[in-house]
């Protein structure tokens, strides 16, 4: 059985349909990515697996279980961790104060898991009392992915963790990845940056305008020719 | 100046009825915090406040002042009947005329006639079963006055007034600053939708805000009601006067309401010193005006809210 399994999800905004029947699955331990142009519904999908957006028609299965009616405090506390587009960090709270958001719903101590996401980015743990608004780019990006490692999630969705920032950043937000993948949590990654995501990841799905358009094995989408020209701006004529 | 001459005077009155209005000010400013929205509704959450400390303390005063620890006792027990009844009250309005539209995803202007709508049933409700007429508080306190500060007398009341808000005002700060609860709230206000990704349940932190600011404005109501009586009127004025402070000391921001509070209280009573006391409630207008006019942000600015 997948961990997360997505079966004909239909999202609508108003009258007009932004996902058309999107199927999909995760597997426990894998890094899956999640492909498209802008606008094609990569974050709707995200939102809609977190409990934020309804689905007109469909499933969504979290290990087994239906999540598709759970209000997103509900999805969270059963070990699904969104990092969000745009890092939606709190402003005006500081850094420890945004981690501390993260584990809201964990009873105890978070002292171990804290040390783990300041392991990560020791850049965090420099800025703990910096106010989150004031922080760069690339450390809200490190805050939101360390906030949402806070609720310690067994499936991390993150939603364009590469987005605005520099390559060497970039390179480091996808090495964190694998680090916390190889700690034992599962990855849905939405990215725009294909050649990276793809070849982090196991497997890739492709999203256009709504539908899922190609799923495979992400070497063998990696050298697919319609993804090279697509999302990967190739010019395969010149080649 | 006109108002040199009695400047300590009314400057302990300012104190206290601006405490007063900190305390009720906080209510809208918290719900704001967390909806963005105007609770216009509050003034009667401190209408209910002053009935309930009434009602307790009527039923506890014989028929001399008793004074002395049980007038302490006694206070106290109004102040939580007070907030009690506020909190109930606050809790009710959110349940009735709130949470119904925001599930449906009303627009702003919906809100406002819901509020408008339950403020005059409340009152009407109050006046009919409690009677139209003002009623004093009874006599808890057998001296009017404490002691002189500056040659200004201090009143019991004004000690009671002062020194009660001020305990619940440092609790309502380290609140928001310390407890989960409280960063619940701050996470709810600067993104609502972020913080639900957390795990926070907004409606629940919704509701509990509702409790707190009740609770404020309920004992606010109480403590207004040793010097004014209760009426079922008695919301309106400082319902509007709160809501100046809260827009004042910035609407959302914590503080600024403290802030605005106090600083309507004084500039009122100066005020007064220098117009004639006809213009009490003028003044507090023309600041609301004022404000909106200059600086619409407040002293302080949105902290709560969002800006980001
Ligand atoms: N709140 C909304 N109301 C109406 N339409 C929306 C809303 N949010 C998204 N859409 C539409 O739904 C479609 C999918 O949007 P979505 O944000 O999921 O795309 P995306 O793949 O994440 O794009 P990007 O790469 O630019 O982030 C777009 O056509 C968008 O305009
Ligand atoms: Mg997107």
């Amino acid at each position: 059985m997948a961990m997360l399994e997505l079966q004909d999800v239909h999202v609508k905004y108003g009258a007009v349909e932004a996902l058309k029947g999107v199927t999909l699955e995760v597997n426990e331990g894998e890094i899956v990515t999640l492909l498209g142009a802008n606008g094609a519904g990569k974050t709707t999908t995200l939102r809609t697996i977190s409990g934020l957006l309804r689905p007109s028609a469909g499933r969504i299965l979290f290990e087994g279980r239906p999540i598709d009616q759970m209000p997103a405090h509900e999805v969270l506390g059963i070990g699904v961790g969104h990092v969000p587009e745009g890092r939606r960090v709190f402003p005006r709270m500081s850094v420890q104060e945004n981690l501390e958001m993260g584990a809201y719903q964990r009873k105890g101590g978070n002292k171990e898991v804290m040390q783990r996401v300041f392991e990560l980015f020791p850049v965090l743990s420099e800025r703990k009392s910096q106010e989150g608004g004031t922080l760069s780019g690339g450390e809200q990006q490190m805050l939101a992915i360390g906030r949402a490692l806070m609720s310690r999630p067994r499936l991390i969705l993150l939603d364009e963790p590469s987005m605005g920032l520099a390559p060497l950043i970039v390179a480091k937000i996808f090495e964190i990845i694998a680090e916390i993948n190889d700690d034992g949590t599962t990855v849905l990654l939405v990215e725009q940056n294909a050649a990276q995501a793809l070849k982090l990841a196991g497997r890739g799905y492709v999203l256009e305008t709504g539908s899922i358009v190609m799923s495979d094995d992400a070497a063998t989408l990696l050298s697919d020719d319609r993804v090279r020209a697509a999302y990967l701006g190739e010019d395969i004529g010149a080649a | 100046m006109c108002f040199t001459s009695q400047f300590w005077q009314l400057t302990v009155a300012g104190l206290a009825i601006g405490s007063l209005y900190a305390l009720i000010a906080l209510g809208y400013t918290l719900v704001y915090g967390v909806l963005q929205l105007i609770n216009f509704a509050h003034s009667e959450v401190f209408m209910a406040g002053g009935f309930g400390g009434l009602f307790l303390v009527r039923e506890l005063v014989g028929d001399t002042a008793p004074g002395g620890a049980a007038a302490v006792l006694i206070t106290t027990a109004g102040i939580l009947g007070g907030a009690l009844a506020g909190a109930g009250t606050a809790f009710v309005l959110e349940r009735t005329a709130y949470r119904p539209l925001r599930r449906r995803g009303a627009p702003r202007l919906a809100y406002l006639i819901s509020a408008i709508g339950a403020s005059l049933f409340l009152y009407n409700l109050a006046g009919k079963e409690f009677g139209r007429l003002a009623i004093p508080m009874p006599d808890i306190y057998t001296s009017g006055t404490v002691f002189h500060i500056f040659g200004a007398r201090v009143t019991t009341n004004q000690l009671v007034i002062a020194g009660a808000a001020l305990v619940m005002l440092i609790a309502l700060d380290r609140l928001v600053a310390k407890t989960r609860l409280g960063q619940g709230i701050r996470a709810v206000a600067q993104d609502a939708e972020t913080a639900s990704l957390m795990g926070v349940d907004i409606n629940k932190v919704i509701t509990l805000t509702f409790i707190i600011g009740g609770l404020l404005g309920g004992a606010a109501g109480f403590l207004y009601g040793l010097v004014f009586n209760v009426q079922y009127t008695m919301g309106f004025i400082p319902g509007v006067k709160a809501f100046t402070a809260a827009v004042l000391g910035g609407i959302g921001n914590v503080r600024g309401a403290v802030l605005g509070g106090l600083v309507l209280g004084l500039v009122e009573n100066y005020g007064v010193a220098c117009a004639s006391s006809a213009y009490r409630d003028i003044i507090a207008f023309m600041i609301l005006v004022l404000v909106l006019l200059v600086r619409p942000s407040g002293i302080l600015g949105e902290r709560l809210g969002r800006s980001a």
